[in-house]
């Protein structure tokens, strides 16, 4: 996952003038942001609603809309299990439940050791092979626990 | 030089294509053998991804499901020359599943190279846009109307009348914004599209920014697809290198580019006024229509929403001509819908057929009924926002009108199998705690409604004045509907008022054990 550069103004201000020239800018700013720092500081908050002359609180509305945009650094991967209707037909509901139990985790929340965060997704499009989980950008079609626990232990490594 | 098909789309990736890909040219290399691995779209037969694909004098022969470790076996077997082998399934056209399809929008999806320009022109492209630039643009929407053409997102306006409403409309700038937040579970047409022939539906862009005298058209792609960005934004490119992007497209005097912006992960961006405030960088909150996108739409100009399998699908119209597509379908529904068949089956995919077959048809012939063996106890139709169907239903034919006529809607054409375990109560719970999650807030009915919804059913589950909750909750449903601004509230009572109709049972186990 992309997103370890330490946050500075300076490299903020230089991502949102090179989106400025786009009509709506504000998405795009953001995933840019996201990507380089790993989330979205309020610091990059203000320098883009001063870019963009609207107000902080405005600005704040809009990051905090998105399920994507966290204004606190998540773990350094992220997995993403699906709990639309099409997995749950095949059981998702319950295997996730017990993976979050075995590692002590809730929807949202990152390991101890800052490694992985794990979120719910509703829907990745690979309903003919649910369950289905999103693995940083990697998918993966009829997820087991076997796979889940496997990713926790992949994600550790690095 | 032997050409090997591979497929780059997501679904075939999160079952190994690319491991599969990388391990076909290592033992190719190996072997001294020359090949060429053509990364292309599927074919949507999902449940034998990734699928291997030959090229031989008898047509393109099949492998699939391929993994990694199968390579060596495949190369045994001589599977470069069509060789016998346990994964092979003969030539991929002959399959019966493949047979029985009419495939329109996805005629090129899965054959050609989403990626070259040539090949897509080799398969038809463009000849639609041509046919566009001679007829000149009133011709042109003139063209789709007669076809019939819906829109396939799942509101199934006609597009012509859309088409002539921004056309019309006053303005100095016009748009052209593609909805391509695909968020409905049981449902990836969309991006099927967008990985296997992309060039279809920037085609089918131009053509509508031809006829409407718009400049620019904006894809709106959900972050969920990662895959779909890589490939649509290369397909772009590759479409601008070649000249059919960017100014004079091919000496028409015509202007138009496209350009790809991704989501941030809101379902209800997926509705069409929603995704405009989110593309001008506001917070998906739902517009009070009037005025309706047409007249004020993106940073208020006029403009054309259309979904995906809409846009990728006018090409194929304006090539084959409207009666071609007027002359498929049944009743009010003309032309072919993509199937997308998932969940709980043996056979899930992409099948795309005339509308009008039935339901129990897709469930049972070509789903192949439930992966687990378990009877079949309802399928949902048309997304989280879609109905509940019970197998007495199942001669229902696959039409907006039908399927409206039993409370259910066809939505994007997205099916849910459910087997015999299924508790409806739950998947009731599950559509409220949805429409709770993803609710923009903008209408209370559906803000505070679902929440309540949620609570309601709860107190259903713990058998709590069963009969008298069930009318709370049908009540809530009854506000939820007439009371909000867009589908996510107005139609996620669907799923709701379809399990306690025909499910019952699913909502009084509590008391039935109480009573025993």
């Amino acid at each position: 996952m992309a997103g370890a550069a330490p946050y500075s103004d300076e490299r903020a201000r230089e991502i949102i003038a090179a989106h400025m020239g786009l009509e709506g800018p504000a998405l795009p700013i953001l995933h840019a942001l996201q990507a380089e720092f790993g989330f979205v500081p309020d610091s990059a908050v203000r320098e883009m609603a001063n870019a963009l002359n609207i107000s902080r609180a405005e600005m704040h509305g809009v990051v905090t809309f998105y399920h994507d945009f966290h204004t606190s650094p998540h773990g350094r991967h992220t997995l993403k299990i699906c709990r639309a209707e099409s997995c749950q037909s095949m059981g998702a509901e319950k295997q996730a439940n017990e993976f979050l139990a075995r590692h002590k985790l809730d929807w949202g929340q990152t390991t101890p050791d800052g490694s992985l965060t794990v979120e719910p997704v509703y829907c990745l499009g690979l309903c003919a092979h649910s369950p289905s989980a999103l693995y940083d950008n990697e998918p993966i079609g009829l997820v087991d626990a076997e796979t889940l626990d496997e990713l926790v232990e992949e994600a550790k490594g690095k | 030089m032997t050409k090997i098909y591979i497929p780059l789309d997501m679904a075939a990736v999160a079952m190994g294509a690319d491991r599969l890909a990388a391990a076909v040219a290592k033992e190719a290399a190996a072997r001294g053998l020359t090949i060429e691995i053509v990364r292309n779209g599927s074919r949507g037969m999902l449940w034998l991804e990734p699928l291997i694909e030959v090229e031989t004098p008898a047509g393109r022969v099949g492998y699939g499901p391929a993994k990694a470790k199968d390579v060596a076996s495949l190369f045994e077997a001589g599977f470069l020359t069509g060789g016998a082998h346990p994964l092979n399934i003969g030539v991929v056209d002959e399959h019966p599943w493949m047979k029985r399809q009419n495939r329109f929008t996805f005629v090129r999806c899965g054959i050609i190279d989403p990626l070259s320009v040539a090949e897509y022109e080799a398969h038809g492209g463009f000849v639609g846009l041509k046919r566009a630039f001679e007829l000149g643009a009133p011709a042109v929407i003139e063209e789709v109307t007669k076809s019939g053409l819906r829109g396939r997102g799942g509101a199934g306006f006609p597009t012509g009348i859309k088409w002539k409403t921004v056309a019309d409309a006053p303005a100095d700038r016009r748009y052209v914004v593609v909805n391509a937040d695909e968020g409905d579970s049981g449902t990836f047409a969309d991006r099927m599209i967008m990985e296997g022939d992309p060039l279809s539906l920037i085609e089918g862009m131009i053509i509508c920014g031809y006829a409407i005298k718009g400049s620019k058209g904006y894809v709106y792609l959900r972050s969920e697809y990662p895959v779909v960005a890589k490939v649509f934004q290369a397909a772009i490119e590759k479409a601008r290198e070649a000249g059919w992007l960017g100014d004079n497209i091919k000496g028409s005097g015509f202007d138009f580019d496209v350009e790809l912006r991704i989501g941030a992960g809101a379902y209800v961006c997926g509705e069409e006024t929603s995704l405009l405030e989110s593309l001008e960088g506001k917070r998906g909150i739902v517009r009070a229509k009037p005025p309706l996108p047409a007249h004020v739409g993106l940073f208020g100009k006029p403009t054309v929403v259309n979904n995906v399998l809409s846009m990728a699908t006018i090409p194929m119209i304006l090539e084959k001509g409207a009666k071609h597509y007027a002359d498929l379908g049944v009743g009010r529904s003309r032309g072919t819908m993509p199937l997308q068949i998932a969940g709980n089956v043996k056979y899930g995919g992409l099948f795309e057929t005339d509308f009008g077959i039935p339901l129990g048809a897709i469930v049972n012939d070509i789903a192949g009924g439930t992966r687990s063996g378990r009877p079949v106890k309802a399928v949902q139709v048309g997304g989280p926002l879609g109905a509940y169907v019970p197998v007495s239903l199942f001669d229902l034919p696959f039409d907006y009108e039908a399927f409206a006529a039993k409370d259910s809607l066809i939505g994007h054409g997205g099916l849910v199998v459910f087997d015999d375990t299924v508790d409806m109560l739950w998947m009731a719970r599950f559509g409220m705690e949805f429409c709770a999650i993803e609710s923009c807030g903008k209408c209370t009915p559906c803000r505070i409604g679902s929440t309540r919804g949620v609570e309601t059913i709860d107190k259903i589950s713990k058998g709590q004045d069963v009969e008298k909750n069930i009318e709370l909750l049908k009540d809530l449903c009854h506000t939820m509907k007439f009371g909000s601004l867009c589908a996510l509230g107005g139609f996620a009572p669907y799923p709701v008022e379809s399990a306690l109709r025909h499910f019952p049972e699913d909502f009084r186990k509590p008391a039935l054990e109480a009573a025993e």
